[in-house]
């Protein structure tokens, strides 16, 4: 099953990036393949030895955006939190707005509970991919396919 | 825009068991934005007014909270919003002419704290109508019997149904005409004034119904009324009588 | 003036996992947007939000852990919506104060803080 692959950074990096990661990160409700630069951004926050698969990450967004000027996000990772088991960073990066770093976040064992909830910008319709980074360098994610329907004729 | 003309017309007028309040309008994000107080930006314009309040400021050196007390002493004001000025204060001049909420802030702000008036969509204008409307949180809109505010509801109404714009339509086509149908990518609300000033998330801020009435006329390819001229006074004193009996939930989010 | 609400119990039992909610006014300008005369809007974002916990001082005066540790940490780039909302979590083990910070461009910083009890 393409969401449970584990792939080697060293493949990633031997292969041209963008077909291989393409191939190996599915979005898991989707027929969709993920982005190559949702690909190429997530091994570069994953670092060298890590290994990144598609599981433990729940990127929660609604699948038909009506304001992309304020997008509710909660992003949970399965981890029991404790001191030898946690999750000390996600990163929420995005397909199409002009940056692709929408934002990073730290957490620790003091957290308890790996779930963070934002409010996001969405430039237009896209994928965005949630990668959460564990205390052993272990790497997951979740992409997901957002639609963002146009902005009002109705403005100042 | 013709297109849903066409299809719009058979639209009856809202009869008032019918009204319904803009954010029933919006995705259930936004409602969820607007029904949950530690969500809902709006708070920090409500909670900065609060503060306000209690600040001392212009040549008396007095706070609204001075005169007025506590805020919640402002439970049920933004209800009866505008309204012809009363008749105390040292502005003679300005009793019994109607007038919004914002410009009775302006006038205690001229007239009692004796400081620069502030200018529309001011930080802490919107900030102090945002405190003292969230006062009046799940009161009923009650207009007041006035003879000054009911002429004023009679020439808004007016306004309410006269085409304008290139596009030639009146308020009355899209809020009561067309409401519930598509217009690009929003959904035309009644227009109910409940939840005003507004987190808007257009704006990424909070603004006044004036503002929000002038983005209606600017689409429309109207020129929009300048801020506080008598016209917009008048539209605001008949969209308060049009929703009378609706309860407020300033602070308000529409998208 | 910045203002910023939070939104968290004010006591939790002991090992309670608890919500906490920060809201801050600020409009997280991108630098990509132009104002109604079409000139380009200055870039302007909060930049790092924080939360760490600072325990009690204990009835001896003396304190378990000195100093404060972090809860929950953003980096926000120009894709936060404006008045950034960040939701999290907080473990509570000990009575304490929460210290909430929000750094940005234009020297822009703006503090916030929260006691909590815990109850054994
Ligand atoms: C072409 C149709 C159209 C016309 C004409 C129009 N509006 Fe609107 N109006 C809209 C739409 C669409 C929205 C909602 C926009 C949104 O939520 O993004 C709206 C929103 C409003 C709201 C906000 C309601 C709420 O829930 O807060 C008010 C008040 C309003 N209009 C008043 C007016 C007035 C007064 C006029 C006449 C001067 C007018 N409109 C003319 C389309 C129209
Ligand atoms: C020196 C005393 C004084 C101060 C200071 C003052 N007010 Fe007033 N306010 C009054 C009086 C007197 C009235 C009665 C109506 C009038 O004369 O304007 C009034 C009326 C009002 C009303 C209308 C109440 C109603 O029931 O219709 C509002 C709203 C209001 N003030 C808001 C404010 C705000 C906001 C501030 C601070 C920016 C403020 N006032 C500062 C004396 C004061």
């Amino acid at each position: 099953m393409a969401a449970n692959t584990a792939i080697a950074r060293r493949t990633a990096l031997r292969a041209a990036a963008g077909a291989a990661l393409m191939f190996a990160l599915r979005p898991v409700n989707a027929a969709i393949a993920t982005a190559p630069i949702l690909g190429e951004l997530a091994f570069a926050y994953a670092g060298p030895k890590a290994t990144l698969r598609e599981a433990r990450v729940k990127l929660d967004i609604t699948p038909l955006v009506e304001n992309g000027n304020s997008v509710p996000v909660t992003i949970s990772v399965d981890s029991p939190m404790t001191a030898n088991e946690h999750v000390v960073g996600i990163a929420l990066f995005s397909e199409k707005n002009p940056q692709n770093d929408v934002a990073l976040f730290a957490l620790t064992p003091l957290s308890g509970r790996a779930q963070v909830s934002t409010r996001i910008r969405l430039a237009t319709s896209q994928q965005l991919m949630a990668v959460a980074k564990m205390n052993d360098g272990s790497c997951w994610s979740h992409t997901v396919e957002v639609v963002v329907t146009t902005a009002s004729c109705v403005e100042e | 825009m013709l297109l849903l003309l066409a299809s719009g017309s058979m639209y009856a007028q809202n009869s008032p068991e019918m009204r319904r309040s803009g954010i029933t309008y919006t995705s259930p994000g936004t409602q969820a934005l607007q029904a949950d107080d530690s969500q809902n930006p709006g708070m920090l314009w409500v909670r900065d007014g609060a503060q306000r309040w209690t600040i001392p400021s212009g040549d008396a050196r007095k706070s609204c909270a001075d005169c007025h007390g506590a805020i919640a002493t402002m439970r049920g004001v933004a209800a009866r919003y505008p309204a012809a000025s009363p008749s105390s204060g040292s502005a003679a001049s300005a009793a019994g002419r109607v007038i919004t909420l914002s410009q009775q802030i302006n006038r205690c702000r001229v007239e009692q704290q004796r400081a620069p008036a502030w200018p529309p969509e001011h930080a802490d204008l919107l900030a102090l109508e945002s405190a003292i409307a969230f006062e009046s949180r799940g009161l009923p809109m009650a207009p007041p019997a006035q003879p000054a505010l009911s002429a004023a509801q009679t020439r808004g109404e007016a306004l309410y149904r006269q085409r304008i714009g290139q596009v030639d339509l009146s308020c009355h086509d899209c809020h009561d005409r067309l409401a519930g149908k598509k217009l690009g990518g929003n959904t035309i609300p009644q227009g109910h004034v409940t939840g005003y000033p507004i987190y808007r998330l257009e704006w990424q801020a909070v603004g006044s119904l004036q503002r929000r009435m002038r983005g209606c006329m600017t689409a429309v390819r109207a020129e929009p009324y300048a801020w506080n001229a008598p016209e917009l006074v008048d539209l605001e004193a008949w969209l308060a009588k049009r929703a009378a009996g609706m309860r407020i939930e300033s602070p308000g989010v529409r998208p | 003036m910045a203002r910023a609400l939070i939104t968290m119990p004010k006591s939790a039992r002991l090992g309670e996992i608890i919500e906490v909610r920060a809201l801050v006014q600020h409009a997280m300008e991108t630098g990509y947007r132009r104002d109604s005369d079409g000139s380009m809007l200055q870039r302007d974002l909060i930049r790092r939000f924080s939360c760490s916990f600072a325990e009690a001082v204990r009835s001896d005066g003396t304190r378990a852990a000195p100093g404060t540790r972090v809860v929950f940490a953003a980096t926000l780039h120009a894709a936060i919506a404006a008045n950034p909302y960040f939701s999290f979590y907080f473990r509570a083990e000990k009575s304490g104060t929460l210290i909430f910070l929000w750094e940005g461009d234009n020297g822009f910083a703006h503090r916030e803080q929260a006691t909590l009890m815990v109850n054994a």
